[in-house]
């Protein structure tokens, strides 16, 4: 077959809604434009260990610090999926972990605010998860059939992490008034960062209109962030705790909560390095990554030693 | 039942300090994976403890409001994670030792202390293989790997004495059957570790250092560090539901 006609082939499977499979034709932008994408969120994955990671040690009770395990440990299993999902494309994940040691590739930018208290486990939780859910549930229809699929069972996980999350802020804001402070102070810090995670407004977003046409991405992120909002605006109400936007009212003729505008200076500061963790974000995960290269040359050594036992066996 | 408790405990603890740090993703899962299993053990038998000593308290009393003397787990399990070598060798030592003790503990006079053991023989019995795979993979790699493992091997040997000690309470307890003899123990504990010292080519250490009194609550300092860490926000906030 033709390039032109391979292309027909993609665009006819791109309009009946089907999935494009890793065997099959697709133009190469359209691959790049995933790599960049599932490397991406893979990445965030993996540095998003760190922010919560930072509590396991001090969680203040048995029950809080095993789910705390558990959810650090489900964001290291969703980074393999995703990995294994771009290596689908053909790529490899060390050099995708190599390009992000590199500072050649991306993760999200909410990753690089600090957790400073116990409660910042739960606003994460909340509104991250919450901003992260939104963002990937229409992803589940991805055209690009194993990142729908991996996005599915993300998607499921990361429901159980936003309501561990909404439900340690509601122990804390019924708490002691100094739990109660905290579990505000929490919010007031994590609102903004979460509502700008869906990206800069639809007028400077780059990538948006060609990602909408390939059905990788099915909503702008305007729209995105406005369904954030309004399913979050409710849950504050039954948290008792109050989102740092004095513009935030219902309005009922666009049946959608109205709020403020983000600081988008901010977003660009530290989409370019200069959010107050990204440094420390980078530096952890390379040297945790230079301390393990002796482990993954031993394995490797050992399973080269036993491949030529076996095979002189042979 | 408390040193069962806080060996599962303290161990976990070290185990979950691997978070975001191991060598490859697929350890930092399995890593974690064993200390969340250790972590459901200790919360079982915390409640168990507190039925039986008539305090009626709650596991995170146990483990938030204690004092480091009134800790006894073997000073194995607060050993420092150290390098992948140093974590994977006193996780052999240590599942090695606690797979004979729950084997053995599945037949206790006590039943709910059976029950508990039967299903982290279980566990223990991944953990034990995954410590093994990863010994002979370690030892028998490279040069600079080998190296590591015997080095670590050196240096936590001398805490498995500890192990196999009995001391005032140990007989009567044995006598009744509810808990195993600690040096009956010692025979197959010694060969399994055997076996896989020699797949992994490593020696096995000659040493007549054997440092004791974790059951005692006397322990290593960096053992104060490690409790100061993990108390301070359950204290900060005294009689807090979180």
């Amino acid at each position: 077959m033709d390039g032109a006609a391979l292309e027909r082939e993609f665009k006819a499977l791109i309009e009946a809604d089907s999935r494009i499979e890793p065997r099959d034709w697709m133009p190469d932008e359209y691959r790049k434009t995933l790599v960049r994408q599932i490397s991406q969120h893979a990445h965030s994955e993996i540095i998003g260990m760190q922010p919560e990671g930072n509590w396991i040690t001090r969680a203040p009770s048995l029950r809080r610090k095993a789910i705390l395990m558990a959810k650090v440990q489900d964001e290291a299993g969703h980074g393999l999926y995703l990995y294994c999902a771009a290596e689908t494309l053909g790529v490899e994940r060390a050099e995708l972990i190599d390009l992000l040691n590199a500072g050649k590739q991306k993760y999200s930018s909410i990753f690089n605010y600090p957790t400073l208290t116990w409660a910042d486990v739960g606003a994460i939780g909340w509104l991250v998860d919450g901003a992260a859910i939104t963002n990937q549930i229409p992803l589940t229809r991805c055209s690009y059939g194993p990142y729908a699929r991996a996005m599915v069972r993300v998607c499921k996980e990361e429901s159980f992490h936003q309501r561990q999350g909404f439900e340690l802020l509601y122990a804390l804001s019924r708490g002691t008034p100094e739990q109660h402070a905290m579990a505000q102070d929490a919010v007031d810090r994590w609102w903004w960062p979460s509502v700008m995670m869906f990206g800069p407004p639809d007028g400077e977003s780059v990538h948006t209109e060609q990602s909408m046409a390939w059905r990788i991405k099915r909503f702008s992120n305007d729209e995105l962030r406005q369904r954030f909002v309004d399913m979050t605006v409710p849950q504050a109400e039954m948290l008792g705790l109050t989102l740092p936007d004095p513009q935030i009212r219902w309005n009922e003729d666009r049946g959608h909560y109205d709020f403020g505008e983000c600081d988008w200076d901010e977003l660009r500061r530290v989409i370019a390095g200069d959010g107050p963790c990204n440094r420390q974000r980078l530096a952890h995960h390379v040297q945790a990554h230079e301390e393990g290269a002796w482990v993954r040359e031993a394995a490797a050594a050992h399973a080269r030693k036993h491949a030529a036992t076996a095979s002189a066996a042979a | 039942m408390l040193r069962l408790a806080d060996d599962c405990f303290v161990l976990s603890h070290r185990l979950a300090e691997w978070s975001s740090r191991a060598p490859t993703l697929e350890e930092d899962v399995a890593l974690t994976n064993i200390a969340l299993d250790l972590l459901g053990q200790a919360r079982r038998l915390y409640e168990h403890a507190a039925r039986l000593d008539g305090t009626g308290r709650s596991e995170d009393e146990y483990v938030f409001m204690r004092d480091e003397r009134d800790f006894v787990n073997c000073l194995l399990v607060e050993q420092e994670n150290g390098d992948f070598a140093t974590t994977i060798v006193r996780e052999l030592l240590f599942s090695t030792y606690q797979l004979g003790l729950c084997g053995a503990l599945r037949e206790s006079a006590d039943a709910t202390l059976a029950a508990v053991a039967a299903k982290a023989h279980t566990e223990v019995t991944y953990h034990v293989s995954h410590a093994r795979q990863w010994t002979v993979r370690l030892g028998d790699g490279t040069a600079e790997s080998h190296i590591r493992t015997q080095t670590a091997l050196d240096a936590l040997w001398p805490y498995t004495h500890e192990l196999f000690e009995s001391d005032d309470v140990t007989p009567s307890l044995v006598a009744d059957g509810v808990a195993a003899a600690p040096a009956a123990l010692m025979p197959e504990w010694s060969a399994s570790i055997g076996t896989v010292l020699a797949e992994a080519t490593l020696e096995r250490p000659e040493t007549t250092w054997a440092p004791s009194g974790g059951r005692r609550g006397l322990h290593t300092e960096r053992f104060g560090y490690m409790l100061a860490e993990m108390q301070h926000l359950h204290r900060a906030h005294p009689g807090a539901r979180w």
